[in-house]
């Protein structure tokens, strides 16, 4: 692995392999001395375009453990105003010496740009572009179920499990690198949303179930997790191109409440990328209850990003493409 | 090398289908046999190469004034040259607009004085391409520049209100109203053609209804005032059948296609390079298909260029925050040769028709698109049909090189262009031809 | 010299013997813990806990015998392809305050065990950790010597020493290839 851009291309072996690294990765958090000497002096930059406090801090955490020397590099700049474009930032970290970048854009394909441009030679991790993809997301969402739902996980993968992804699909890079991964992984994926919110071509998938409704959902399947979708504020509304009516539809539609929560099977388990809006996606007692794994996430979240950062930077250096 | 020798084109292949010499004397053809030939002509041996009355293209995009970084209407027509073309329209979206007459006189007497090409500007239809008030189309008509296509295009004239007063008013002197058939509400942030490639990449989609709606609506506003309609860079299968009725019903109204809508599809966009970012975006195969047969079968009329450079700056960044467009003056001739005459689709004949006779006849250049024949201007495209080669993009004359054709390999190019009987570009392999 | 060094009795002995020499020097099983080093270090460490226990059954073979992984210590991966992390076990009674035997196959360069040293304190506090290794063949780089040898075979930089195990190899059997012809 040379960088971690997306999980539409990844391999199932590669994606074990991070799982079972995070296991690893894991399993020294546990201990009173958490930090390793891995990534001794290397360097690892948070490029961040767009505000993620969660996602910079994860990274920040999981470089850090590992003794990686951390550069945050809040870049100014938005699709409204240019700043400092992408290339002179690269240009800049590479002279810097930055061994990966860590790239938070609000531009679909940034990552993969700055990866293939031949603007630097450093391993470049996805942490979110745009309505595109949102790697470590789905990995650390991947692992949380692997841990919960199969027995004696290493090695394995997601086969038979029956994951439904629930809310705003077409702008979530969480659901489309969710989607990707679990079905590599060997999960069927249901997706619960309003039309308005999937993406193009989504409803005639063969390889997908959708529904429009959270009920028709939780009728028609089995679930073994399910995973809410945070509903982001300025969808709702906008002189005519509000997605939906209004958040108390959605929330009667598509809201995770304990009636619901209690037509899953008794061992499923309730997902949320964070952060959350409770008692619009997502009802406090289906986010506190003994099924939410919603806090787990986040520590999983430094796990899974431990094991990519130990992935690209410690082997022999890829050759240059 | 005096302009106003006499040349003679031997062997040349008129049209592809006839072989004759051409003598060019004053500017004119003077004859078709070289016996007729002046004392002292001077003599290029076109065995081979097929013979075209010489290209116009009704959408380009030159930037002079405003982004002379970008383009010039020199280094433009210089490219234009070197494509074959003998005739360009330079479209309105420059700084500032082309919507006064003033700016149009100072685009055509640039160009008049490079000296490459022919320049007609287009006058926008709208003050600064706002779609809020009519431009003074009469004075630009009127002026010195003669116009007579107008266009938004980079924009939509929204508006249906507008759009019909628009197409009414310039009645008054044979304009025609080119639309940028875009709906701006249903296009809003949109990246690329809105489809299964979209929703892969994460990019905000350009469904192929905001052109077609946009499309339908104008026949039907053309055909109900009775005026001219043009429809630019037509990019799908839908907007086809549009105009295919709209013919059926007399409505009179003509499109045209670019080269890259009759190459690529919205796959190549997977890389997130953003040469192939267009506007119209590259749309599927199945409306690459639908726009080679449109052509074919006459509904479409032209091939245009939709030459739109810029900067590298503006391209060498991430896909969005990426202009849109691509040049393509160089590449439009071999890009037709490959993908509509070596199919099999259009005949040489059908070229000149597509890329030089009605292209002409719809921006009312009188001394355009005329038959290879006895006393016409001697404005002449010599292509090679057997020069394959492969696309450089950096080798090009205009001043920008963001063409998303690179690598790729076209069968033939223009080898020589005259215009007025004076040879404007000639290939480096009749270097000493007229010695 | 070439060719197989020791056989599955050899091996044998060797471990019996180090499991005495360990008992010895420590007095007795009583502080004892034994960390093999994956891959062939973890079953070595479970055969000489095993030994222990046959001597002194007191000494629960099971509860006193993990494994630890050093690839997040190592110093060369850089120049390695990367390597996938194996699972660090600590024994049920933990290291704080116990004498932990470190086991591995061959003793080489020292650096092996110059990154399980680093990894050892950062699991806990052992009183004192003791090396025993079934092969010592020599070229150190760093100041580390074994406590417990199962054989010294001197070697060439550029032979191979391949140690498998029944356990991971599905023979015993110690042999040496490769050098200068």
């Amino acid at each position: 692995m040379k960088h971690l851009l997306g999980t539409q291309d990844m391999s199932r072996a590669d994606a074990t392999l991070i799982l079972d690294t995070t296991a690893q990765m894991a399993a020294t958090q546990e201990r009173e001395i958490r930090k390793l000497p891995t990534l001794r002096g290397r360097t690892v930059v948070n490029l961040f375009f767009e505000d993620s406090t969660r996602t910079r801090i994860s990274f920040e955490a999981a470089a850090k453990r590992l003794s990686a020397d951390v550069i945050n590099f809040s870049a100014k700049g938005s699709s409204l105003s240019k700043g400092e474009s992408l290339k002179d930032t690269a240009l800049t970290l590479q002279a810097m010496g930055a061994d990966a970048v860590v790239i938070r854009h609000w531009a679909s394909g940034a990552a993969d740009r700055l990866a293939h441009s031949g603007w630097m030679h450093g391993a470049v991790l996805n942490a979110g572009d745009g309505t595109h993809q949102h790697p470590t997301q789905a990995l650390l969402d991947a692992f949380t179920m692997r841990r919960h739902l199969v027995d004696s996980p290493e090695g394995k993968g997601l086969d038979g499990l029956t994951v439904a992804i629930v809310g705003d699909v077409l702008h979530s890079r969480v659901a489309g690198s969710n989607i990707a991964l679990l079905k590599t992984l060997g999960a069927n994926v249901v997706v619960v949303a309003p039309p308005t919110l999937l993406p193009f071509g989504m409803a005639s998938r063969t390889d997908i179930s959708v529904h429009y409704t959270l009920d028709s959902a939780l009728e028609a399947h089995d679930l073994d997790a399910i995973m809410m979708l945070r509903v982001q504020r300025e969808r709702m509304t906008g002189g005519g191109s509000g997605f939906f009516p209004s958040p108390e539809e959605y929330t009667r539609l598509f809201g995770l409440d304990r009636a619901r929560m209690d037509r899953m099977p008794d061992h499923a388990i309730i997902l949320h990328p964070g952060p959350m809006n409770r008692g619009l996606e997502i009802s406090a007692e289906a986010a506190d209850s003994p099924r939410s794994v919603i806090v787990e996430q986040v520590s999983n979240g430094v796990a899974v990003r431990m094991a990519a950062l130990y992935l690209l930077l410690s082997g022999e250096e890829a050759p240059s493409e | 090398m005096s302009d106003t020798a006499a040349i003679v084109i031997e062997n040349a292949s008129l049209y592809g289908d006839t072989t004759a010499d051409l003598v060019i004397v004053d500017g004119r053809i003077a004859s078709l046999d070289r016996a007729d030939a002046p004392a002292g002509a001077r003599t290029l041996d076109a065995s081979g190469l097929v013979a075209l009355p010489g290209l116009v293209d009704i959408h380009t995009h030159l930037r002079e004034p405003g982004r002379e970084d970008a383009e010039t209407i020199e280094t433009g027509s210089r490219s234009a040259a070197q494509g074959g073309f003998v005739a360009i329209h330079a479209m309105a979206n420059t700084t500032p607009t082309a919507d006064t007459a003033g700016v149009v006189e100072l685009v055509a007497s640039r160009g008049r004085e490079v000296g490459l090409v022919d320049v007609f500007p287009v006058g926008a239809v709208t003050v600064g391409l706002e779609g809020t008030q009519l431009s003074e189309m009469g004075a630009m008509a009127n002026s010195r520049a003669q116009v007579r296509m107008f266009s938004d295009d980079g924009k939509c004239v929204h508006d249906p209100v507008l759009m019909r007063r628009a197409l009414e008013y310039v009645k008054t002197f044979d304009g025609v109203i080119a639309q940028h058939a875009q709906d701006p509400r249903l296009t809003e942030g949109a990246q690329m053609h809105e489809g299964l490639v979209s929703a892969e990449l994460g990019l905000a989609g350009w469904p192929a209804v905001a052109e077609e709606s946009i499309i339908a609506r104008d026949v039907l506003l053309a055909g109900h005032v009775g005026s001219r309609l043009h429809v630019c860079h037509l990019s799908t299968a839908g907007s086809v059948d549009i105009i295919r009725w709209a013919k059926a019903k007399g409505i009179d109204v003509t499109a045209e296609v670019m080269p890259h809508h009759l190459l690529l599809t919205d796959e190549s966009v997977r890389g997130y390079d953003p040469r192939f970012k267009v506007n119209p975006p590259l749309r599927t195969q199945e409306d690459v298909d639908a726009v080679r047969a449109g052509l074919a079968d006459g509904t479409i009329d032209v091939v245009a260029t939709d030459h739109a450079p810029h900067p590298d700056e503006d391209k060498d960044c991430e896909w969005g925050a990426a202009a849109m467009g691509m040049i393509g003056l160089e590449t439009a001739l071999g890009i037709v040769q490959k993908t509509m005459v070596d199919t099999g689709a259009l005949s040489w004949r059908d070229v000149a028709r597509v890329m030089s006779t009605t292209p002409a006849s719809i921006g009312r250049d009188a001394e355009h698109g005329r038959p290879l024949e006895v006393g016409e201007p001697a404005n002449i495209t010599l292509v090679d049909p057997a020069a394959a080669w492969t696309v450089e993009p950096s080798a090009t004359a205009s001043r920008s090189n963001n063409s998303p054709f690179g690598g790729i390999e076209l069968p033939g190019r223009a080898v020589a262009t005259f215009l007025r009987g004076r040879p404007t570009y000639l290939d480096v392999s009749f270097e000493g031809a007229f010695a | 010299m070439t060719g197989t060094i020791l056989g599955a009795p050899d091996i044998g002995r060797a471990l019996t013997r180090i499991a005495h020499e360990i008992l010895e020097r420590n007095e007795g099983p009583e502080s004892l813990v034994l960390l093999g080093i994956p891959t062939r270090g973890v079953p070595l460490a479970q055969r000489l806990a095993e030994r222990i226990a046959e001597v002194e059954p007191s000494f629960d073979a099971h509860a006193r015998c993990g494994s630890l992984d050093i690839t997040m210590y190592r110093d060369d991966l850089r120049s390695q392809p990367t390597r996938s992390i194996g699972p660090t076990t600590l024994p049920s009674v933990g290291i704080d305050d116990a004498t932990v035997v470190l086991v591995d196959d061959v003793l080489h360069t020292g650096r092996t065990i110059r990154a399980a040293l680093d990894a050892i304190k950062d699991e806990g506090r052992p009183t004192a950790v003791q090396l025993a290794v079934l092969v010592d063949r020599g070229h150190r780089e760093l100041p580390i010597r074994a406590d417990f040898v199962g054989k010294n075979i001197p070697t060439s930089r550029s032979e191979r020493v391949h140690v498998r195990l029944a356990e991971t190899d599905g023979e015993d059997a110690v042999t040496l290839t490769g050098g200068r012809a």
